[in-house]
């Protein structure tokens, strides 16, 4: 057993670490949101070329460092701690895992050009009706000559309005919730009939609802099988959940620390308010959850290759966990600061409004207890 | 004791329910469907109907304006009032400084300021909390110096809710620089408009605009609208903290806030089954229908022991910390029950397009709402403050 990180995981923590701290302050960042596209292309154009932080967790034949999961977790904790709203989950760790799952042309003609921060990509999977069951599809892709006719709405679609592509899961048969008959596709964001409605999200990113009216696909969009694309959705969902739960940590251990800060500062009857007991409790209650985040997003992180009933066991423990983790901290953090953590000006509530989407993200905690105990407490 | 309401209490029950349906305004009722902020003219335009009906202020005492209504008939009021989804009328007038005044002020103050709190011509707001004065209160710096039939008043306050539509505002200030904290307060009454008081807005999580900074800077201020004596102002702030604190529980709100989470989680799908069938949220629903039943059967024996002629004493408290947690606990579930379309921010969503909704229209903010909600843990003495009022002054420990 060895938790410790290479020289080379280090090396991307303090590199990526050093950067976001130069360029990724709460000011930065709130001018990058109120910008006419919701974000500075200048930064993921750096992440990628400046500093190869795109290719991390792909294979070296691709152009990558030769790493995984670890450096996915990694990454992902560090753009949590200053609650960067770069689409590094949805290019890299959804569309770049599906992508090396199932390998071949389109692998190796994509994963380089995310590598060089030429795509990106947005994971258009909820639909209005399918809550957190990722088989509940009712967008069709229908067999059209060598192709795909696509028609659906999906919903929420995180980081869709700056895509170049679309990682679809639409039904190439069977009825809206079956198992069999759930096809992932990854397509041109810009094909004839995609209808987007784009909004920014309460988190700071960009979203839009996405409307298929009669999109014509080719027939190598398709990634895997036709119709058994299920077991490669719950996959790749399977590690961004492990990778939202490790922005988790990045993000409140911000709150704590931030909160630490002001507690430390903050006067009130004559002494700094971090002396009142009840106080110190609550952030050393908050201190546990960071820490347990961790474990249990580490954990989860390592077992993200046993066979699939073990892994979703392991991820949705990790995510229940945090996700409660996420709301109390985040919670604990507003309370601590009392009104000034509620006013837009203080990165504070950011990093609440961000833990608290987080809360649901992939699945509530309520979601993951219930497949946890699918998975794990026989009747 | 009796839980059943007497005939004369069902008939008093019907008859406000009848006017509130006649007489509440169709184009509030629509800009709350639609989600929109409500402007000062939404809040006045009920306000006014109240007043012209002569009941805008059921817990004055009836020779200030009040109707004389029993505890129970002000208890079936606020319950139908929230059951038909009313705006709330705004308190800072109504609930707090009006009751300030006809307990501590002088009959010209009567004479001159009631009026206007009842008919809503004055829009009050609350200049307490300071950027260095929020839990401790009492440690307030804003100084009002005596100078001749004025007072001279400087200083900073914040959290001043809805201070943007203000005509008037009641302060704590420090007229005795050197006496201990609590002594040496006064409390004035400053109009808005005069020369030297600047508002500026602060925009909480929500993106909503209901508070703001209040600067005074060489602001006049008549000594007669200072009430009650000079450096016992903090009696009139303790005793309208007390009253504060009973409106807190918003009991009969928060049963309606309880429905409206039924009736999303009745519409949300979870699987081959509505929300409410999952064993798990519907656990939560009950957990929170209970807890409300046991706040509001605390309120009710509380407002017996007033109607009994007990004051609201420091067991206020409780149902200030009990009522807001419930409060935050609604919007939690809310925000769970639409699921994804927590996320989409409404206040960016751009022109409408009716043919491509952003979500159903419950879910448009459940998020901010949850966010803004975070106040009412802090606000009016945070919960941590409460505690220690129970604690030192229920259980004298």
């Amino acid at each position: 057993m060895d938790f410790s990180y290479t020289e080379t995981q280090d090396m991307i923590r303090e590199t990526l670490s050093r950067f976001l701290a130069d360029t990724y302050d709460f000011d930065s960042r709130s001018k990058m949101i109120a910008s006419g596209t919701g974000r500075d292309p200048a930064i993921w154009k750096a992440l990628a070329q400046d500093l190869g932080m795109l290719g991390a967790s792909f294979s070296e034949e691709h152009g990558g460092l030769g790493g995984g999961y670890l450096e996915n977790a990694l990454i992902m904790e560090e753009l949590g701690k200053v609650i960067a709203i770069e689409p590094y989950l949805q290019t890299v760790v959804l569309g770049g895992g599906a992508l090396k799952a199932v390998g071949g042309a389109v692998a190796d003609a994509v994963i380089p050009e995310i590598i060089n921060g030429n795509v990106i990509i947005a994971f258009a999977y909820a639909e209005p009706q399918g809550r957190y069951n990722l088989a509940n599809i009712r967008t069709t892709a229908k067999k059209d000559g060598a192709g795909y006719v696509l028609n659906g709405h999906k919903g929420v679609v995180y980081a869709a309005p700056w895509a170049t592509h679309l990682l679809v899961t639409a039904r190439t048969g069977g009825a809206t919730t079956d198992v069999n008959g759930v096809s992932l596709f990854l397509i041109d964001a810009n094909a004839r009939g995609i209808v987007r409605r784009d909004y920014p999200t309460v988190d700071g990113f960009q979203a839009s609802e996405i409307y298929f009216e009669n999109v014509a696909i080719p027939a190598d969009a398709l990634l895997g099988d036709e119709g058994a694309g299920l077991p490669l959705i719950e996959r790749i969902v399977d590690e961004a959940t492990v990778a939202v739960c490790a922005e988790s940590c990045g993000v409140t251990a911000k709150l704590h620390q931030g909160t630490l800060e002001y507690a430390r500062q903050r006067n009130q009857f004559g002494q700094p308010i971090s002396r009142f007991q009840v106080l110190q409790h609550r952030m050393v209650d908050m201190f546990m959850e960071v820490e347990q985040s961790k474990s249990m997003t580490t954990m989860a992180t390592l077992k993200l290759d046993l066979p699939a009933a073990e892994r979703m066991a392991a991820v949705s423990a990790c995510k229940a966990k945090v996700s409660r983790s996420a709301k109390f901290v985040g919670q604990s953090a507003i309370q601590t600061h009392g009104g000034i953590g509620i006013t837009q000006e203080l990165a504070i509530g950011h990093f609440f409004k961000r833990a608290t989407m987080i809360e649901n993200q992939f699945g509530s905690a309520d979601h993951h207890y219930e497949r946890f105990e699918r998975l794990t407490l026989a009747d | 004791m009796q839980l059943e309401f007497s005939p004369a209490e069902i008939a008093f029950q019907k008859e406000v329910r009848t006017f509130i349906a006649e007489n509440y305004p169709q184009n509030l009722r629509s800009v709350q469907d639609e989600g929109h902020d409500l402007s000062k003219e939404d809040f006045l335009s009920w306000h006014r109907i109240l007043a012209k009906k002569g009941w805008i202020a059921p817990a004055w005492p009836v020779e200030y304006g009040g109707i004389g209504w029993t505890a129970t008939e002000r208890f079936i009021w606020s319950e139908e009032l929230a059951a038909a989804d009313c705006v709330g009328t705004m308190p800072f007038g109504l609930s707090m400084v009006g009751p300030v005044i006809y307990t501590f002020g002088t009959p010209e103050q009567k004479a001159k300021f009631l009026p206007g709190i009842l008919s809503g011509d004055d829009w009050w707001c609350q200049g307490y909390s300071e950027p260095g004065a929020g839990s401790d209160l009492a440690s307030l710096r804003t100084k009002a110096v005596r100078d001749g039939d004025h007072y001279v008043v400087n200083g900073q306050k914040t959290w001043t809710t809805m201070a943007q539509h203000a005509d008037w505002g009641f302060f704590l200030v420090r007229t005795d620089p050197d006496a201990k904290a609590q002594e040496g307060i006064s409390f004035l009454l400053i109009n808005m408009k005069s020369p030297g008081v600047t508002v500026r807005p602060i925009i909480t999580l929500g993106g909503e605009h209901e508070v703001n900074e209040v600067w005074l800077e060489d602001v006049r201020v008549p000594v007669e609208n200072r009430v009650y004596e000079e450096n016992k102002g903090w009696t009139c702030a303790k005793f309208l903290l007390a009253h504060e604190r009973t409106g807190i529980a918003a009991v009969a709100r928060s049963k309606r806030g309880v429905e409206k989470i039924k009736a999303i989680a009745r519409t949300e799908q979870d699987g081959d089954r509505p929300l409410i069938a999952n064993p798990f949220f519907k656990r939560k629903i009950s957990e929170l229908e209970i807890d409300l039943t046991a706040l509001e059967f605390t309120e009710l024996r509380s407002l017996a022991g007033e109607a009994a002629g007990k004051g609201p004493g420091p067991e206020s408290s409780l149902l200030k910390i009990k009522g807001s947690e419930i409060q935050q606990r609604i919007t939690e579930l809310a925000l769970e029950a639409v699921g994804h379309y927590g996320a989409p921010y409404f206040r960016g969503f751009g022109e409408g397009d009716n043919e491509h909704p952003i979500g159903p229209d419950y879910a448009h903010r459940a998020a901010p709402t949850y966010f803004n909600t975070r106040k009412t843990t802090i606000y009016g003495g945070s919960n941590e403050i409460q505690r220690n009022i129970i604690a030192k002054l229920v259980l004298g420990i």
